[in-house]
């Protein structure tokens, strides 16, 4: 199983966090057309009212000149309001106006901003102003302009907050998409718990299901669906296997009995006795084969539901290397087991054992007398190996994907005695336990195999190894 | 000794019974699991060979059933399902030994009596003897006529395995489980090379051979 991606690993946070930023970014947008147009407008109305204003004084200019225009400029700054005027000579001598002292303003003729200050409540307040200079004939300047400062206060609240704004956008978008990610990452766990456990060999298992009928309900509903239907699959699987094997054993098992009443019949000596008890051997052969193709069939569609248990490879390289080491030495082979680490992986005892003597039966087969023939576990941080590997004539390269076919035999070994079911049996073997069946080349000669067990496969082992009490 | 075959197989029950009757038992018979199940509660058996798939009671029930009723009489399963998971399955059951169908007859008789063997504990030894023949199970020693002889742990494991069932045949297949702990099909048989290294160590140079080796079925130590 792979491992539990972490929140900002997940889709769903990916998701959200790419929308927080778009959706951030569309609201500063927005805001700042806003903010943008509304001034205008209320630029554009100011403006206006000062065209308005400059047209009134500029009538009164022209039919009562200079006096006429100062006694309309002090009439109309009798009361303090929104109009802003100034009249003054080109020695900055005011004729008339509400401003205490002329602004900072450069260019003649266009509509400028400027600060100026006026009493309020007895205090001078810096407030802002917009409007046009105007040059009367004479050497006077004419200042009308608006007070513009409620624009102006709204103008700096809102770019003071907009940062704020999008920050907080971010911060409870971020957070809502974290809440989204852990919730979908925590259904999606569920999902992948419930398949390592099925992967594990436990098929009744199920996706457990919210009950909010949303898509999550829906892909766990599927693939529960899927489930039920590969249980019943293997199950069918297990009906056949198991009928197969009742069926063909008790015609198989009636055979050898009358076989044997009529060796025990024929006082089991004559040649007719030998003639059968060949036959009951041959019949052993054929039943020995068929229980091969079974185990094999079993344990590659996994229908079987071996014990699984904490185990030390080690351990059983060791008891295999004992077992064998007799026939080696019979055929002046050395086997030897290399010392190595404790190996635990969750396997089926019995099956690990008859995979690997396989596979040391065949080293110890193939390889000529004087040869060496090595059983070695070894723990890297990806996997455990368990392997054999001798200084036979080894398997070219061509055939290797070939020999773990069923009954497939190299023309090599066609004399040999074997059914040409033992790899075939050791990587079906492989297949149940996750594992992989790896025929390399051994240096300097020979065949290397190797059980590769996953590191998901890995077990601590109990503190010392079970096993039944000896009659 | 008495044994009750429960099989629905007539043509392999009369073999069985024939063939057990023919070794000195006697046997009764059963075709279905409620009859045997009534038959092992009623009458004493010393060991009853149940088969995995019965009409009516199936095998794994009915030795639920009898150890349901307190009756503890060892009992040998007899299958000819698949294997893996079947014999595990069939001694949680509460069986005591399980063989796979096709059989060799040799192999169940020998099973049979070891299972009979165990049924009468013959309370904590620290000696076997067989012959002249001596093992020290408390110092891990061997001797034969007064004479030490040397074995590996596992050779020791093995001659007390065949000890404990002198004068009756052990097969490879029973030595594999009981001594290596192992049930698989050595594809060679590599339990042959084993006995007759044992062989060499505690017969060779006396006259009188105890390890025998029986002619297809297995091998038997016994003090002639």
């Amino acid at each position: 199983m792979r491992t539990k991606p972490g929140l900002l690993q997940t889709q769903a946070f990916r998701i959200v966090l790419v929308y927080v930023l778009l959706f951030a970014f569309s609201v500063t947008a927005l805001l700042f057309f806003t903010y943008w147009n509304t001034r205008r407008t209320l630029d554009d109305q100011t403006d206006q009212i000062i065209e308005a204003e400059i047209t009134g004084l500029r009538e009164e200019y022209q039919h009562f000149g200079l006096p006429g225009l100062v006694e309309t400029v002090r009439a109309r700054t009798l009361h303090q309001g929104q109009a802003l005027y100034m009249l003054s000579d080109n020695k900055h001598h005011v004729l008339a106006g509400n401003l205490a002292f002329w602004p900072q303003v450069s260019e003649m003729g266009s509509v400028v901003e400027f600060d100026y200050e006026r009493p309020v409540d007895g205090k001078l307040e810096a407030r802002r102003a917009r409007g046009r200079v105007l040059l009367v004939p004479g050497d006077f300047m004419l200042l009308v302009s608006q007070d513009v400062h409620d624009r102006y206060l709204t103008e700096r609240m809102f770019t003071t907050t907009l940062p704020w704004t999008v920050l907080l956008i971010l911060l409870l978008g971020t957070a809502g998409g974290a809440l989204i990610g852990r919730n979908m990452l925590r259904r999606l766990d569920a999902i992948n718990r419930t398949s390592g456990e099925i992967i594990a060999g436990d098929l009744t298992r199920r996706v457990p299901l919210a009950g909010s009928g949303d898509e999550f309900d829906a892909l766990a509903e599927n693939l529960n669906r899927m489930l039920d239907r590969i249980e019943r699959l293997m199950k069918g699987m297990r009906e056949v296997t198991d009928s197969v094997a009742h069926d063909l054993r008790t015609p198989l098992n009636r055979l050898r009995n009358r076989l044997e009443e009529s060796v025990a019949r024929l006082n089991a000596s004559g040649a007719q006795a030998g003639e059968i008890e060949r036959a009951i051997a041959e019949t052993d052969q054929l039943i020995a084969t068929f229980n091969a193709l079974l185990l094999i069939a079993e344990t590659d569609a996994g229908t079987t539901r071996a014990a699984m248990s904490p185990l030390d490879l080690g351990e059983v390289a060791a008891d295999v290397t004992e077992l064998y080491e007799p026939l080696a030495d019979e055929k002046k082979i050395s086997l030897t087991l290399l010392p190595g680490p404790p190996a635990g992986v969750e396997a089926n005892r019995s099956l690990v054992a008859q995979a690997l003597a396989n596979l040391v039966d065949n080293a110890i087969k193939y390889t000529p007398a004087g040869g060496q023939v090595r059983i070695a576990t070894a723990v890297s941080d990806e996997s455990m190996d368990l392997s054999v590997s001798d200084t036979g004539p080894g398997i070219p390269l061509a055939d290797r994907p070939r020999v773990t076919e069923r009954f497939v035999r190299l023309e090599a070994s066609r004399n040999s005695p074997g059914s040409g079911l033992g790899l075939s049996l050791v990587a079906a073997v492989a297949h149940y336990h996750g594992a992989e069946l790896v025929l390399e080349d051994n240096a300097p000669t020979g065949l290397k195999a190797v059980l590769r067990f996953p590191k998901s496969a890995m077990r601590a082992l109990p503190g010392a190894p079970l096993k039944s009490a000896a009659e | 000794m008495r044994i009750l075959v429960i099989e629905d197989d007539l043509e392999a029950q009369r073999y069985l019974v024939q063939g057990l009757k023919e070794s000195g038992h006697v046997v009764d018979d059963a075709g279905d699991g409620e009859t045997g199940l009534s038959l092992a509660l009623s009458r004493p058996y010393d060991v009853p060979s149940v088969d995995r798939m019965l009409p009516k009671l199936d095998g794994l029930k009915l030795v639920a059933g009898m150890r349901e009723h307190g009756n503890s009489t060892p009992v040998l399963f007899l299958s000819a399902l698949s294997e893996v998971d079947d014999r595990v399955k069939g001694l949680k059951a509460g069986g005591d030994d399980y063989l796979t169908k096709p059989y060799a007859f040799v192999e169940l008789l020998a099973r049979v009596d070891a299972l009979m063997r165990r049924r009468s504990p013959v309370g904590v030894k620290t000696r076997l003897d067989v012959g002249d023949l001596e093992l020290d199970l408390l110092s891990r020693a061997a001797k034969r006529s007064g004479t030490d002889i040397e074995l590996q742990p596992r050779e020791f494991r093995l001659l007390e395995y065949l000890m404990r069932h002198a004068g009756q045949v052990v097969t490879r297949t029973m030595l594999l489980e009981s001594v290596w702990e192992y049930h698989f099909d050595p594809q060679t048989n590599v339990i042959d090379v084993h006995i007759s290294r044992l062989r060499a160590k505690i017969d060779k140079g006396f006259e009188v051979p105890l390890l025998h080796t029986v002619r297809g079925a297995g091998y038997m130590i016994r003090a002639h």
